[in-house]
């Protein structure tokens, strides 16, 4: 057991969830159910891939959140203009993802050339999107949307939910991009030692600020994903999703010091909180108690990862 | 007579290694113990269960006599056994008083209170016993490395200390601060106070040695009165074999000029000219604080200049950043070299090919094979111990580590290479290999720039010595006149050489 977990890690506590809610639940290992679970975490874990980069650079990214809101918000809009659909959806899907990109561009430019820290810096922008949203849509929901939107965060291929192929595309990309590309070598360098990684001849800025669009920008894809499952546009969308996704990430094994971790892990973290989430459901158990468990889960997933490191 | 300490067959086992294997160690009252082995002979370890942070496997130990059970640092203090830190471990916010006394301030009678009146005027009192000034109210932050270790010693002596360790005391001082230490470390011994003392520096520990204990492999070699005991003589305890050179022959041809410096100035920098040739070692010395590591970080783009100007290989150069540099041929081994030259986290393979990834890049990502071929040539050829690339660079020893660092500029292709204090904390016998490596780079036509606070070394290694004072090149000598009277006259030609570093 002790052996096992040395190995796989949180692995072997999902494996072990899956069991637990697989023997007490009828309904737990049905096709359905599996397909529902992954559905259910891939808004969050599409944010999660994204924020495992920041972490592993030892910052952190407390915007997402409110970026899932404005770009939501944003992409909707665009489709309630007048144009056709086909011309309209790739306008809404970019102007949502260019509004996440740009503010993880200008928490990179904060971060890196005024060099204030990522927690205040994105702090700062969540308040400021959180707050675009409501004004921008006086408080109301995005309403009316053509109905072939529903597709993006509803519809299926050959069965599967499209945001769990989408998290699965996200996930393999990150992935090669941290164990297999120069970019990812970076990550892990800047993490483990900023100065030093200057000293080696990487522009660390430019790794840093990297970093922080590809995380504004799959917290816009999120948004997006998430305002047509919705099928509106909502300006309080992704509130505290940022924690969530804080939780998946260090609950995976990443150092909020920076340098230490993988994306994997993240994937794994994610399906940790949501398979217990979704087996609890199944189980009745009352939502308030399910927090109080979630909460339990990750502090001991947390302890039984660092008595395995050290 | 009873001994003070007396550490009896002292076993620490570790997975794979036993650190200590039955380590006899015995400190008389007012003497000066002198403990000396390579990184990994077991003086640490030996160190970490005295002080209480680490626990012994087998192996007794007595003061005065009485055997006592050392199972915490606090243990440890409360018995009168200090440790002395290379880096001191001050709470930055607090003052000198407060940090001297801090977890055990006086008290106004039994209340809560801190008895600030009596706390400063105790630390005065021990600060003066050491013969030091340093107002007891400036916070630690404020003050130098130097002044940071006396508080280090008053702090053990507030405990009524009656054992103190010096781990690598000398390390972050500059020679008058070293002095000063010496001169501390006598009275402390006049007092009775038992003292072992760490030193990678063999001169220093014939200096101020009455015994001295060397360590090998985790036993005993020998311990001996001091007296009479030679460098070689010690050297060969350390390693277990002769070594018969120090520093090896130079048999190379200086060629064409390869980097030109002229009026090069910033911050800390005024008006520098110096040439670089290919084939050649150039010393650059002086004392801590001449601006040495700035100069160098300066050509290497990592510091800011603010006038004059470079040629490299005869075109214009003008490091925007590190980055600019090593594409255009430059390696920088700092002087910190786990602070600042190395990723702790990371394996030996990361670590040495992190400047020269683009080399291994196919069809966008790095290409795992020939990173891993290309990474084991270096290993080889530089023979890092252990020889396994996928070792986490953390678990090597000093030596190898700069090795690594050295093998990375290497496979960037650098030809101009810079290394800054490269022997610091480095054994005696990797110590050589290095500079042979240095050697025959040179000869391979490379172009080298030492810098070394280790005047023989310095004098050993190098074809010219530039000696730099505040901030300026103070003189160049060249081999035939580098004598150590020489170098330390240039390096404190400018009368205002005091303010440069304090």
């Amino acid at each position: 057991m002790k052996g096992l977990f040395a190995r796989f890690g949180v692995g072997v506590a999902l494996a072990l969830e899956l069991l637990f809610f697989g023997i007490l639940s009828p309904h737990f290992f049905t096709p359905d159910n599996l397909l529902n679970v992954s559905l259910q975490i891939s808004i969050t874990a599409i944010i999660a891939a994204g924020m495992t980069l920041v972490i592993l650079t030892g910052g952190i990214d407390l915007s997402v959140g409110s970026l899932v809101a404005i770009s939501g918000v944003l992409s909707t809009s665009v489709l309630r203009m007048d144009a056709p659909y086909t011309l309209a959806l790739p306008i809404a899907v970019l102007a949502g993802a260019a509004i996440g990109m740009g503010s993880g561009f200008a928490a990179g430019v904060f971060v890196t050339r005024f060099r204030i820290t990522p927690f205040i810096v994105t702090l700062a922008l969540m308040t400021i999107w959180r707050g675009t949203a409501f004004v921008y849509t006086e408080g109301r929901p995005v309403w009316e949307l053509p109905e072939s939107f529903a597709f993006l965060g509803a519809g299926r291929v050959v069965g599967i939910p499209f945001p769990t192929i989408v998290m699965v595309i996200v996930f393999f990309v990150v992935h090669v991009v941290l164990t297999r590309t120069r970019f990812g070598r970076y990550v892990y360098a800047v993490g483990g030692n900023v100065e030093a990684a200057r000293l080696a001849g990487i522009r660390t800025s430019r790794v840093l600020t990297v970093v922080y669009v590809i995380s504004g920008g799959l917290a816009a894809v999120s948004g997006i994903l998430l305002a047509s499952r919705m099928n509106s546009g909502q300006p309080n969308a992704g509130l505290m999703y940022e924690l969530d996704v804080i939780a998946a990430v260090v609950v995976g094994g990443t150092s909020l010091n920076g340098g230490r971790g993988t994306v994997v892990g993240t994937l794994i973290g994610s399906m940790l909180i949501g398979v217990l989430r979704n087996g609890l459901n199944l189980l009745d158990v009352e939502s308030y108690v399910q927090q109080v468990v979630v909460g339990a889960v990750i502090l001991t997933a947390v302890l039984l990862d660092r008595m395995r490191s050290s | 007579m009873i001994p003070l300490l007396e550490m009896q067959e002292i076993v620490k086992q570790y997975p794979g290694v036993r650190a200590l294997d039955g380590v006899t160690f015995e400190l008389r009252a007012g003497e000066v113990h002198c403990l000396v082995g390579e990184n990994g002979a077991g003086k640490s370890t030996l160190i970490k269960i005295l002080a209480g942070a680490l626990q012994s496997d087998a192996g007794t130990i007595c003061i005065n006599g009485a055997q006592v059970d050392i199972r915490t640092p606090s243990v440890a203090q409360s018995i009168g056994i200090g440790v002395i830190y290379q880096d001191p471990h001050l709470v930055p916010e607090l003052d000198v008083a407060e940090n001297i006394f801090l977890g055990h301030e006086p008290l106004v009678g039994a209340s809560p209170f801190v008895d600030a009146r009596r706390m400063h005027d105790e630390a005065s009192s021990i600060l003066a016993r050491l013969g030091e000034r340093i107002p007891t109210q400036t916070r630690s932050s404020d003050l130098t490395v130097a002044q940071r270790q006396i508080v280090e010693i008053a702090r053990a002596l507030s405990r009524k200390v009656k054992v103190l360790v010096f781990d690598e005391p000398t390390a972050p001082l500059t020679g008058r601060e070293t002095e000063n230490l010496f001169r501390l470390i006598g009275d402390l011994r006049h007092q009775g106070v038992g003292i072992v003392y760490i030193s990678h520096r063999l001169e220093e520990i014939l200096r101020i040695a009455d015994r001295i204990t060397v360590l090998r492999d985790g036993r005993r070699v020998v311990s001996v009165d001091a007296d009479g005991v030679t460098i070689p003589q010690l050297v060969q305890w350390m390693v277990g074999r002769e070594l018969s050179e120090e520093y090896p022959v130079i048999d190379r041809q200086v060629a064409e000029e390869v980097l030109r410096i002229e009026g090069l100035a910033n911050a800390r920098l005024r008006n520098i000219d110096l040439a670089l040739h290919r084939g050649e070692i150039l010393g650059v010395g002086g004392l801590v604080g001449a601006g040495r590591t700035e100069f160098v970080r300066a050509i290497f783009g990592a510091d800011a200049i603010t006038a004059g100007h470079m040629l490299l290989r005869g075109k214009p150069y003008m490091p925007r950043d590190p980055a600019d540099a090593i594409a255009q041929g430059l390696g920088l081994l700092t002087e910190d070299r786990n602070g600042l030259g190395l990723f702790l986290q990371l394996s030996i393979r990361e670590n040495l090919s992190i400047s020269s990834l683009l080399q291994y890049i196919r069809r966008g990502v790095i290409d795992a094979d020939a990173e891993r071929r290309r990474v084991a040539e270096f290993v080889d050829a530089l023979r890092v111990r252990p020889p396994n690339s996928e070792l986490r660079v953390d678990t090597l020893s000093g030596g190898n580590r700069q090795k690594v660092v050295l093998a990375r500029w290497l496979a960037a292709n650098s030809d101009v290479l810079i290394f800054d204090e490269p022997t610091v904390g480095i054994d005696v016998g990797v110590k050589y290999e290095i500079y042979v490596l240095m050697n025959e780079l040179a000869k391979e036509g490379k172009a080298i720039m030492v810098v070394s606070s280790d005047l023989n070394e310095l004098i050993g290694i190098s074809d010219r010595i530039a000696v730099m004072c505040d901030g300026r090149i103070a003189g160049i000598l060249p081999r035939s006149e580098a004598t150590n009277d020489a170098v330390m006259t240039l390096a404190t030609a400018f009368a205002s050489i005091e303010g440069a570093h304090a």
